[in-house]
């Protein structure tokens, strides 16, 4: 690895989020580490998103759902294993658990399973159809969750507790956010060798020319539906996490305006690169901190900018910090 | 009976209101091929401009001709400003910045006039009922709504076969170029499509108003509904629109109301209410779905 701007500003990075607790220690901010990991579960989030979105080319605004029923996952688990019932009668009786290692692989098995399937239906069409169709789909599934009496329909859910990790306190804010910080150093990880793999190098030459990737043979329906649901698997995951640190679920978690928090933020970094997502989630979340201490109204100003970013800044912040090749990850 | 030949009309009426949402979107994604997410903002602007002058004025004639202007007006100066700037630009971007449009809109209209929502009256000349047939009393004002619709339609027909601009647009909708070297100002053409098309949805939020209340964000659930129609209809297409907004009206609206009843058939009533519910709330999407496996282009189809 040479080291050239884009490696400096992945080690500064890497290295503030890992010192962030012992800053907030020292100033005495603890809600530093509380909005810290509010952002990197986003940026998890936005990162999957940015699979499909960046590499593989599909315009989705319907990326909360996945988020939202990897919430929903942990939060009807540990419902159920608080009032003891159970979940399923048949073919198993399955019933409610509190431990993150069963509830979290579960909920990322809900959303990709879920993934699954609205792929499968929507990757049928393009274009403009693909981003209307997978916005279509998430609502539906936030209006199933808003009526969903047994499960607190429009009102949500609350946790009793966060959920159990042997050997760790999830309860206690700064292992939980370093919990977030290795999902998220394991997911880029992963994703880092996705992309360079022999699928990422398929997945991106679909966006490129899918005509030309069928014509040598590859099956790009299959290739492009495990995106997907790789993808969805990943918001599965920042869901489970995102219903542990507020203890709550709620059909809010998957409103389209959500899903399109998540694409902003991909933009917003740089889509097609695996650091931007983070550094948009960061970014989003940070403005939306600091311009809520000035105005109640600051979606009047965020609103505008985006605008402005989208006219002027097509490279996203990681394109300019990153600097010339900052292309692929 | 008389309960399904009222929601029949509840239907209709719904499907009317999406009819006039989806038909001006439908211009805009057929004819400039941009996804324009901002439409529901249209609406609310045409929801409060309508409200505050029928409420000032204690007309409701006068709320309607002054929201057509406002939302047609604000549509064009959007369409100037900012999405003229992104026909060239990928979807995305079109996404995004019309995300931010949204955001922009639906914060103003909390500053301006706050976040209590506003409430309209239907005009005491519409406030009676109709029988239709006899012992089927229908609200006349839904009657009324209804009515417009069809004459809206009847309209844009005319419009679209009958004139030398509806000419023009579609020129211009099948080639851009082609039209432009044919001597047609295809720039100033899309400003007055996309007004067009802010003016329906002005007029479709000001007729929901006496029947929903008027507040913000209150676009953007028609909206998603009027991408439903618009992929159950086919982009691009004004017939498509149509039976589309009729069919997602009509299943809507009757799933609401008799899929508690028949499924009481086989369930148990606590059950099956809850069931209902869940299953009436998604039966749009699941219809989309349905369609988009058997016909992916949409009912039907604007080229081919």
């Amino acid at each position: 690895m040479t080291v050239n701007r884009k490696t400096i500003a992945i080690v500064a990075g890497a290295l503030l989020l890992v010192a962030l607790p012992v800053i907030a220690g020292l100033t005495d901010e603890p809600y530093l580490v509380t909005l810290a990991s509010r952002i990197l579960i986003y940026a998890l989030a936005a990162v999957s998103l940015d699979l499909m979105l960046g590499f593989g080319g599909m315009v989705s605004l319907g990326h909360a759902a996945f988020f939202g029923i990897g919430a929903y996952g942990v939060g009807i688990l540990s419902m159920h294993a608080f009032e003891g019932t159970v979940l399923f009668n048949w073919p198993l009786a399955i019933g409610g658990s509190q431990a993150a290692l069963t509830v979290w692989p579960l909920a990322v098995l809900f959303s990709a399973a879920a993934a699954g399937i609205i792929g499968a239906l929507s990757l049928r069409t393009t274009g403009m159809h693909f981003i209307m169709i997978t916005l279509a789909f998430a609502q539906m599934l936030y209006y199933f969750f808003v009526s969903l009496e047994a499960y607190g329909g429009d009102d949500g859910l609350s946790l009793f507790a966060r959920n159990t990790l042997p050997g760790l306190d999830l309860g206690d804010d700064r292992q939980f956010y370093f919990v977030c910080l290795a999902a998220l150093a394991l997911f880029l990880f992963f994703s880092w060798r996705l992309v360079h793999s022999r699928f990422g190098m398929v997945i991106r030459g679909c966006k490129d020319n899918e005509r030309r990737m069928k014509s040598l043979g590859f099956p790009t329906f299959r290739y492009r539906l495990v995106c997907v649901i790789i993808a969805g698997a990943g918001a599965g995951l920042a869901g489970a996490l995102i219903a542990n640190q507020t203890e709550y679920v709620s059909p809010g978690l998957m409103h389209w305006t959500r899903s399109g928090e998540i694409l902003v933020m991909v933009l917003l970094g740089g889509m097609g690169t695996l650091f931007g997502p983070v550094l948009g989630a960061a970014t989003l979340l940070l403005m939306e901190e600091f311009l809520s201490i000035y105005t109640e109204h600051w979606m009047v100003f965020l609103g505008p900018f985006l605008v402005v970013v989208v006219l002027f800044a097509k490279r996203g912040i990681y394109g300019i910090l990153a600097g010339g090749n900052g292309n692929h990850g | 009976m008389l309960l399904f030949i009222e929601q029949l009309l509840n239907g209709l009426q719904l499907g009317i209101m999406l009819f006039l949402m989806s038909t001006g979107l439908t211009l805009v994604f057929g004819i400039m091929q941009v996804i324009n997410l901002a439409h529901g903002s249209f609406y609310m602007i045409g929801a409060y401009v309508g409200a505050t002058v029928a409420l000032r004025t204690d007309s409701f004639l006068l709320g309607v001709l002054a929201a057509l202007p406002a939302a047609a007006l604000a549509g064009m100066v959007v369409e100037t400003l900012v999405l003229r700037r992104l026909y060239k630009k990928d979807h995305l971007d079109q996404v995004l910045a019309t995300f931010g449009l949204i955001m922009f809109f639906n914060e103003l209209t909390r500053i301006l006039w706050g976040r209590q929502p506003l409430f309209m009256d239907v005009p005491a000349w519409l406030s009676g009922s109709v029988e239709i047939i006899p012992g089927v009393p229908y609200p006349s004002y839904r009657l009324a709504v209804i009515a417009v619709g069809i004459m809206v339609g009847v309209l844009l027909y005319l419009l679209f076969t009958r004139t030398r601009i509806g000419m023009q647009i579609r020129a211009g909708a099948s080639n851009r170029e082609m039209a432009g070297a044919l001597g047609v100002n295809i720039r100033l053409l899309y400003t007055l499509v996309f007004g067009l098309g802010t003016l329906l949805a002005g007029l479709a939020g000001v007729m929901a108003g006496p029947i929903l209340a008027v507040e913000a964000g209150m676009g953007e659930s028609v909206l998603i509904l009027t991408f439903v129609v618009i992929v159950i209809g086919g982009i691009g297409s004004i017939r498509g629109a149509l039976a589309g907004a009729l069919l997602v009206g009509l299943v809507d609206t009757l799933g609401r109301a008799f899929l508690p009843i028949l499924l009481r058939l086989f369930l148990s009533p606590a059950y099956a209410d809850g069931a209902a519910a869940s299953l009436a709330s998604m039966s749009v999407y699941l219809l989309m779905a349905a369609v988009l496996v058997w016909r992916p282009k949409g009912l039907l189809p604007a080229h081919g």
